[in-house]
């Protein structure tokens, strides 16, 4: 029933490639997938091969991590918008977010996957793909 | 079918802070047995709990849990229900309660909700809160509760211009306001507490998530709270001051990631809220004062321009006016809000309820709103994917 299952998605972006589904009856993008369009509700989808490639819409570097996360700390969250409209939830790589701070909104970024040892509670068991994101430019 | 006027016969809430010795099922009968004495029933005139509870598994390691409360109570087999919905808990109990009452299947019901965050530690905590968040597609990359309202913060200063250290400055008078009030309220975690904290203090304390300190957090907090509700024909009967419950709201949105640049407009928030005031026939100007998710310093200024009471944008500038100060035109937390009373998640929503039943009877005499009639609660689950609107007036509905 899905066109796209997350452990498809989180497989391919392993390998650098982010996957969506084209919406056949409105033509927007969905990303990461979900059962149905995200812009009009159709099951009339398409898997597709996004550009990977975004800016940043905001980000905070978390100091506090829950449990099972703690190890990774201090890690920046950033949200991006991708070329093709939808936002994704991912990390940033970067090390000195807070320094450069406002000046990182709307910067462009390339998306890729880093496997992290998964927790407690996480609904993957055996791994945790988180989305990276690599600054185009230096800073 | 015919739609009976509810009103609330009496309302309970412990002292929030840290109940290292007090279970969930204690922390809820503590407040009910608070509402229950100064309901003027009878035990047996409660027909059904609507329990609100987050995370009881994880800080405790308890679910099922309202056959439990109802057996603890002295209501041995009436029907009881658990409901979830993040920090928006107890809240939707309250707004199932009311539509049970409202609509004829029970006459009289108990309603609330409790918690146990502080005794589970930070560590525990922060990973119990988190659950509220997509578990797979944001909780990948370990974003915290914190962490997505200091994403709304750097997108909000973005959106509307303002700075991001001049909208610090405007988001620590938040917390200024909420922590001197909170220190005032007897129930406050915060109770004698911060009451004069100051904009440097907060701008000072320690990063949590950039660029949010300590002190534009609320704390994590053990607490529980209850309201009886009844027809308000039955309420008239037994008791001489009723507050009728005049229209409540509810909606909801998936992930952050999904609601993109309106996490900033609170969708959610808007829709419920219009559906509150709609059914309570009111529109904002008619709210004398609000009890308000205050999660965070900047979800209070969020909340505010979504339930319409400023525009976007401004609800910042509201804050810093005085606007939203127990002397201004819209008092925003009285009661201290999350900030300064504390945040015992699944017990929110009807503390906010009992905060506002206090202040309309005039019983709030420790920062009271002057002749306050009509107030409101909001109460926000997770990332936006629960939000209940309630009105609450000393009149029945016009
Ligand atoms: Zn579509």
């Amino acid at each position: 029933m899905y066109a796209i299952t997350f452990k498809e998605f989180y497989d391919s972006l392993l390998e650098g490639k982010l996957i969506g589904m084209r919406c056949l009856d409105c033509g927007a993008y969905t990303c990461p997938p979900k059962a149905v369009c995200d812009e009009c509700g159709s099951k009339n989808l398409e898997k597709t091969l996004m550009s990977g490639r975004g800016r940043i819409t905001t980000f905070t570097t978390t100091y506090i991590a829950p449990m099972g996360y703690d190890k990774e700390v201090p890690y920046t969250v950033a949200m991006v918008e991708l070329e093709e409209g939808p936002w994704i939830v991912g990390r940033l790589e970067i090390e000195n977010a807070d320094e450069i701070g406002q000046e990182l909104l709307g910067e462009e970024v390339e998306v890729f996957g880093k496997e992290f040892p998964t927790e407690m509670f996480y609904p993957d068991k055996k791994r945790r793909v988180v989305p990276i994101f690599r600054l185009l430019r230096k800073f | 079918m015919e739609k009976r006027d509810v009103a609330i016969l009496g309302v309970g809430q412990t002292k929030f802070g840290h109940h290292p010795d007090k279970t969930l099922v204690d922390l809820f009968a503590e407040a009910f047995y608070e509402a229950y004495n100064e309901s003027n029933i009878e035990l047996k005139d409660i027909e059904a709990i609507y329990y609100g509870n987050f995370v009881g598994e994880m800080t405790d390691g308890s679910a099922n849990l309202s056959g439990f409360i109802a057996d603890e109570i002295g209501l041995k087999g009436i029907p009881a229900r658990r409901y979830e919905a993040a920090c928006a808990s107890s809240s939707v109990a309250f707004r199932e309660a009311y539509l049970a009452v409202a609509y004829g299947i029970h006459d009289c019901v108990a309603v609330g909700g409790s918690e146990r965050l502080y005794n589970a530690g930070t560590a525990i905590g922060t990973r119990a809160l988190a659950t509220a968040v997509d578990g797979l597609h944001e909780m990948s990359a370990g974003l915290t509760f914190p962490g997505v309202f200091a994403l709304a913060t750097r997108l909000y200063s973005k959106k509307y211009e303002i700075p991001l250290e001049k909208l610090r400055e405007m988001m620590a008078m938040v917390s200024v306001k909420n922590h001197k009030y909170g220190a005032l309220n007897p129930k406050a975690q915060f109770h004698n507490k911060f009451g004069d904290l100051r904009v440097e203090d907060v701008l000072n304390s320690k990063v949590i998530c950039s660029p949010l300190t300590l002190f534009d957090c609320c704390p994590m907090t053990d607490g529980g709270s209850a309201v009886i509700i009844a027809t308000a024909d039955f309420a008239e009967e037994v008791i001489d001051n009723p507050v009728y419950i005049l229209g409540t709201g509810q909606s909801g949105a998936g992930g952050l990631f999904r609601q993109k640049e309106d996490i900033i407009r609170a969708i959610p928030r808007k829709k419920a809220s219009e559906m509150a005031f709609k059914e309570a026939n009111l529109t904002p100007k008619d709210v004398d004062f609000v009890e308000i998710h205050d999660c965070f310093t900047i979800a209070e200024i969020i909340a505010t321009e979504a339930m319409g009471f400023f525009e976007y944008g401004k609800g910042a500038n509201a804050v810093v006016d005085g606007i939203t100060s127990i002397d201004g035109d819209l008092p925003v937390n009285p009661d201290g809000g999350l900030i300064g009373k504390g945040h015992p998640v699944g017990a929110t929503g009807t503390s906010q309820i009992y905060s506002v039943v206090k202040q309309l009877r005039g019983e709030f005499k420790y920062n009271p709103v002057k002749s306050a009639e009509v107030g409101m609660t909001d109460t926000l689950g997770g990332d936006f994917g629960t939000l209940v609107n309630i009105i609450l007036g000393i009149h029945r509905r016009g």
